[in-house]
């Protein structure tokens, strides 16, 4: 199913060329509007007109969340503030958050771009979607919110959290779609299963769209057999307008970036240069349509790479790969480097574990794992459990390289995460 | 079958975690006759001999908690001296490994609890030597 068939799988020439147009068209107004992009035109002696094919990207400048910072509050807006119509901030664990304008365009471009995802993944004005994601400043739950209206969904902008509210919402509403963490979907697959409700018995679930956070395969199957229903992988950040930036399509296989609205790239994050085709680094992307706050080559710090080949479902619009982990959120545990994903894929996949986990770091470069255990895996033996805790550590060495201690606790013993998880505990005095 | 249920549950090793199961038992007004830790480390398994151990162990999973009911052994032996050392012998001479043993006193009759590897063959030897291996509902409850 298509929301914008025409553009959707328009051929890759003809999109190419709009991107050029659209760039073209986002540089001259960046550098007519927005001081800090002057300022970095001219120390890189770089002009508008100098834009004349899609290779020239690479001489326009890089943008960070740094840059965004130092430009707080409304530094990289192009347009009049009066013509702004809606703020966003980007969560940002410490000082000033980063502020994303919209215009009335943007806002509108935005819900098109999450309706046509979620077209895209199957979703029909008959489906009943419960946002359980954060209203407020974060873009997660309103961009979602205004795509689904589009589509026609009768929306249930729950917010997370008050997981009985959530079940009620769920049972007397009848609801087929919902959007959600990772950490949360697991903590309320948990949740029902202790409350006696079978998800695929007493409720109407269908779809969830599962994001915000990097998550695993694994994750996913573990969400899809706990609450009984399909999970659809989605990327999106804040500074790219929020979700819909990349949905997967119904072969969930890599998600399709918008191209028409986003040029991305792939750069080794230490030189700033291209990687080759397929290669793993940070993904970059350039907004082409944005009005009130255009940005260009913005340094994600998302780790991934690009699936360029064909999809079987028709979109010409290039696939991200599964999100392998922010490059923020890499430890440095006794001189190795490695994601929480790493980790998260192993216990996932592990029977007799349950679905939280914490990785603590403490001490002197001390990894510790700790992990709830499920029903299926206790055999009421002490010698059993230090089996399990041993043949995890073994599996996370292999994986990871660092031997880390494994904890088993109780079920619940964790705390639990409604919105984006803190994973990772670093009490490290290094 | 003579064996005994008993309800084994999963729990962190720090203060208040035996309280806390005791609470759930008294809630659900479970008498408990005995109680055995294993513990390793940060966590370990408690072991509880109770009157109505279903409903014991679906309490516990209630409360969110692991539990599974295992089965054990209960003899009734002498309360004197050498009473734990005559079942060990008797078991040790049939090549059976006692992984778990204690005892409690009720009634002024003494019982000892034994986990084995292998029930069947611990419970004939035992019955063969003269020992009254009980049934859950002969359990002094």
């Amino acid at each position: 199913m298509f929301r914008d068939q025409a553009i959707e799988t328009l051929d890759r020439a003809a999109l190419e060329r709009l991107q050029l147009q659209r760039l073209q068209q986002t540089v001259r107004r960046v550098a007519a509007h927005v001081p800090f992009y002057q300022q970095k035109f001219a120390e890189l002696d770089v002009k508008p007109e100098d834009i004349c094919s899609l290779a020239d990207l690479r001489r326009l400048p890089f943008t960070t969340s740094a840059d965004l910072r130092a430009n707080y509050p409304s530094g990289l807006l192009a347009v009049p503030f009066d013509d702004a119509l809606r703020l966003h901030t980007s969560s940002g664990t410490t000082g000033k958050p980063k502020a994303l304008f919209f215009s009335r365009q943007d806002v509108d471009n935005a819900a098109e771009l999450c309706a046509r995802s979620f077209v895209m993944a199957g979703v029909t004005k008959r489906d009943v979607f419960q946002n359980m994601m954060t209203y407020g400043m974060f873009t997660g739950a309103l961009v979602t919110h205004y795509g689904a209206e589009k589509v026609g969904c009768l929306v249930i902008p729950a917010g997370p959290g008050g997981s009985e509210r959530q079940l009620m919402l769920m049972q007397d509403f009848r609801t087929t779609l919902i959007h959600v963490t990772p950490s949360y979907a697991l903590y309320l697959a948990t949740f029902i299963e202790q409350h006696g409700v079978d998800p695929r018995r007493d409720l109407a679930l269908r779809k969830a769209f599962v994001g915000a956070e990097p998550y695993t395969d694994e994750t996913r199957e573990k969400i899809e057999e706990g609450l009984g229903l399909e999970v659809y992988n989605c990327y999106g950040l804040s500074e790219m307008n929020g979700p819909g930036v990349a949905f997967e399509c119904v072969q969930k296989h890599g998600l399709h970036v918008w191209e028409d609205h986003f040029l991305v790239e792939i750069i080794d994050p230490q030189t700033g240069e291209p990687v080759g085709d397929g290669e793993v680094g940070e993904l970059v992307m350039t907004t082409l349509c944005r009005e009130a706050m255009p940005l260009l080559r913005y340094r994600t710090r998302d780790i991934t790479s690009i699936i360029a080949t064909p999809c079987p479902c028709g979109r010409t619009h290039r696939r991200l790969n599964r999100i392998a982990g922010r490059s923020d959120d890499m430890l440095i545990v006794r001189g190795v480097n490695i994601y929480p994903q790493q980790i998260e894929r192993i216990l996932m996949a592990h029977p007799g574990l349950g679905r939280n986990y914490q990785i603590a770091l403490e001490g002197l470069d001390e990894m510790t794992v700790k992990v709830e255990l499920a029903e299926a895996g206790f055999e009421a033996q002490v010698e059993q459990l230090m089996k399990l805790q041993n043949q995890l550590a073994e599996k996370l060495r292999g994986e990871i390289l660092v031997k880390p201690r494994v904890q088993l606790l109780p079920p619940n013993s964790l705390p639990v995460t409604e919105g984006k998880a803190k994973r990772v505990i670093d009490n490290r005095k290094l | 079958m003579n064996d005994v249920k008993l309800v084994a549950a999963f729990a962190e090793n720090k203060p208040g975690q035996v309280a806390h199961f005791t609470k759930i038992l008294a809630n659900a007004n479970i008498n408990l006759r005995w109680l055995a830790v294993a513990s390793t480390g940060p966590y370990g398994v408690m072991k509880f001999l109770v009157s109505n151990p279903q409903l014991a162990c679906l309490a516990f999973k209630h409360e969110g908690l692991i539990a599974k009911l295992v089965d054990a052994l209960a003899i009734e032996v002498p309360d004197k001296p050498g009473g734990l050392h005559a079942v060990a012998e008797c078991l040790a001479s049939h090549d059976i490994n006692l992984d778990n043993a204690s005892g409690f006193i009720a009634n002024d009759r003494a019982f000892l609890v034994i986990e084995v590897s292998d029930h069947g063959p611990a419970r004939e030897a035992l019955q063969k030597q003269g020992y009254h291996v009980l049934a859950q509902e002969e359990l002094p409850l």
